[in-house]
């Protein structure tokens, strides 16, 4: 899994809440059998017209948010489906950090699988970002944030600086990439020990590693 | 004298396989439900690791998003959605998973056929890649969604990472009137908690209301739980659970004694949980999502609200919103809704009592001309015995369309779609904007209410229906 220390670029502010996962990607885009590609169906049906071209009145077809790599959203993102091709649409369109008050549990989750950091911040931190997001683009430029996980802050060039909360075993294991079922398989004697305890009948062929 | 515990509480100490210094936990999963859609990159991460299926005993797979509900002898005619279903097969193969594959008479929406074949049971932990995974609390277990890599972690391990979750107390107390359903409660719950109001949560629906629930009418509860951020929701186990396990395919060999040790779940007296509402099952109507989530929602006797009359900003202009996807005036009396299609389905309403009540309603009623209707049993066995009471017959001598088991049109997957502004009353969970197709215009309402709307073309109060 690729690691996640500190992301600076681009933030594409998208003012909606309860944003869910049939929206992030629609259903008719999980067929297929691969974790790759699913970029160009990302917000699939919020960013194209009928016709099929892009819709100049969604937030992301935007020319100052091409190229953005920080998505800022509003409560509840990520409510619906487990489906973990959402992040994988979210990040394959190139987003490494999602920056919202609140997280539907499953997609949150699913982002730690994949790299992508879900970054919790207050209410009134995320309206003041929305607003510098506006001030800047107002200014003619994209908005720049940092999301750094070692210092476990968001910070901007103009004072803006807060911190937030993870969980430290995935801090660790975003931070240093880790396989995450290699991790686990480490304690797989600790698991044999479990399943004897409740009956269950040793493995055959021994161990799996 | 240990200290009280809840049902999540006793589970939870159960399955700790271990706790060490800085991770996560990890739990054990005893069961865990494939389906074709998030499973073929789990398989195939644990072929490029060289990875076998820790438990494939433990490991039961059936399609049931991607396939049409019409005649599954021939061929699948969409070659994305026939390659999936065709990798699940593969992959059940290579690994040793037991695959209930179309053509199988117990094939059918995953947690349908979880709890009809015993294999969802009291006390376990059970997975699926599948946000509905919470129907299986209804029996007593924790049962939550999983996204694939998690999948691919569960194939290879048998266990979870898994911060414990809080606990949520939801208690319903009196009883539900004539002609509401374990439906509108569990819409009403959510109308009242928030599409958020469970996020972090397990919620255990307690009080006599729920106890009173039979087993498939607590499944539909716990279905939806996730629909109010909850990521399980479970209901403790009693006579009921155990009468309806008895004798089925998977539970225990010896029953009694696996009765008798899961009667110790439930949750003990004196046990905290992080959070209680209580609600009362008598303030409960017939109810009809308006809106594009589940939280939007009203009673059938209401109007489609104003957004201005709402407090919050953001609920304010989410609901805007959703009046004008769902092409609704504020003020209109829901019963002069009228609709163009109706789905009674899905893993919330798709079982034998819900095809019998639907059937009640429509016996001897026609469907309204403008109405295009269908009936999705939820598996084999659900349709089998639909068959063996003649409901299939009073459904298509009313007109409805008679079909196959799968997810069908909950979700547009396969191809059961609204086209674009089609309205449809339909018995399933989840109404977001596209969700039955792009531009599909879905409410959500109980199996009777549906079968309301289909004759009459429109919304209609169950309560004053004319049973014929």
């Amino acid at each position: 899994m690729q690691p996640f220390t500190t992301h600076t670029g681009n933030v594409a502010p998208l003012d909606r809440a309860n944003v869910d996962t049939d929206q992030i990607i629609p259903k008719q885009f999980l067929k297929r059998i691969e974790r790759t590609g699913f970029g160009q169906f990302l917000f699939f049906d919020w960013r194209f017209l009928p016709d099929g071209s892009a819709d100049p009145a969604f937030e992301l077809n935007q020319p100052i948010r091409q190229g953005a790599s920080i998505l800022l959203a509003r409560r509840n993102f990520g409510c619906g489906s487990s489906r973990e091709h959402a992040p994988w649409a979210l990040d394959d369109y190139g987003f490494r950090a999602v920056i919202a008050p609140t997280f539907a549990d499953i997609f949150f989750n699913n982002c730690f699988q994949n790299g992508m950091l879900p970054v919790k911040l207050d209410e009134a931190d995320v309206d003041e970002l929305f607003r510098r997001a506006a001030a800047a683009e107002a200014a003619g430029h994209p908005y720049r944030l940092t999301v750094d996980l070692r210092a476990c802050e968001v910070r901007d060039d103009g004072g803006f600086t807060r911190s937030f909360a993870v969980d430290p075993f995935r801090r660790h294991c975003l931070l240093e990439g880790l396989d995450n079922i290699g991790l686990s398989l480490k304690h797989v004697d600790k698991i044999a020990v479990w399943e004897d305890a409740h009956g269950l009948a040793p493995l055959q062929g021994g161990e799996i590693g | 004298m240990p200290a009280p515990r809840t049902l999540l509480d006793k589970i939870w100490d159960d399955h700790l396989v271990c706790s060490p210094d800085g991770e996560q936990p990890l739990i054990y999963i005893d069961r865990h439900l494939v389906h074709e859609v998030t499973s073929a990159q789990a398989f195939e991460g644990l072929r490029v690791a060289g990875r076998r299926v820790r438990r494939p005993e433990a490991t039961f797979a059936t399609p049931d998003h991607n396939i049409p509900t019409t005649d599954r002898r021939l061929p699948i005619a969409d070659p994305i959605s026939k390659q999936q279903i065709d990798t699940l097969r593969s992959n059940c193969r290579e690994f040793g998973v037991r695959l209930f594959d179309l053509g199988d008479a117990d094939q059918g929406i995953v947690h349908v056929i979880g709890p009809e074949l015993g294999i969802t049971q009291p006390g376990m932990t059970i997975v699926c890649g599948d946000s509905h995974t919470a129907t299986h609390g209804a029996l007593g277990a924790l049962a939550f969604g999983i996204g694939t890599s998690e999948v691919e972690h569960v194939l290879a391990t048998q266990t979870l990472r898994q911060s414990k979750p809080k606990s949520f107390e939801v208690r319903v107390e009196g009883e539900l009137h004539p002609g509401v359903t374990a439906k509108d409660l569990v819409l009403y719950l959510i109308g009242r908690l928030t599409t958020e109001g469970g996020t972090g949560y397990v919620i255990e629906y307690t009080g006599p209301c729920i106890r009173r629930l039979g087993m498939e009418e607590r499944m539909t509860v716990c279905n939806m739980s996730i629909e109010a951020g909850a990521r399980a929701g479970m209901i403790a186990p009693d006579q009921i659970t155990f009468d309806y396990l008895r004798g089925r395919d998977l539970v225990p060999k010896d029953f009694d004694r696996a009765v008798a040790q899961w009667a110790t779940l439930p949750s003990d007296a004196g046990a905290r949980y992080d959070r209680s509402e209580t609600f009362s099952g008598g303030d409960v109507v017939p109810q009809v999502t308006w809106g594009t989530n589940p939280a939007q929602v009203v009673g059938v006797d209401a109007s489609v609200p104003d957004p201005a009359s709402m407090a919050d900003p953001s609920d304010r202009s989410s609901a805007s919103r959703a009046l004008e996807y769902m092409g609704l005036e504020s003020g209109t009396p829901i019963a002069a809704i009228p609709i163009d299609r109706v789905f009674i389905g899905s893993c919330t309403n798709s079982r034998i009592e819900d095809l019998r009540a639907a059937a009640s309603v429509v016996r001897g009623h026609t469907v309204s001309s403008r109405v295009r209707a269908m009936v999705v049993p939820g598996s084999g066995r659900v349709k089998r015995q639909a068959e063996a009471e003649g409901l299939d017959r009073v459904f298509t001598a009313a007109g409805f369309e008679w079909r196959e088991a799968g997810c069908s049109m909950c979700l547009g997957m396969n191809p059961d779609t609204l086209a674009p502004g089609e309205r449809c009353a339909s018995t399933s969970n989840r109404n977001f904007e596209g969700r039955q197709g792009k531009g599909g215009r879905t409410h959500l309402v109980s199996p009777a209410m549906a079968a309301a709307a289909a004759v009459a073309g429109h919304f209609t109060d169950i309560r004053q229906w004319r049973y014929l």
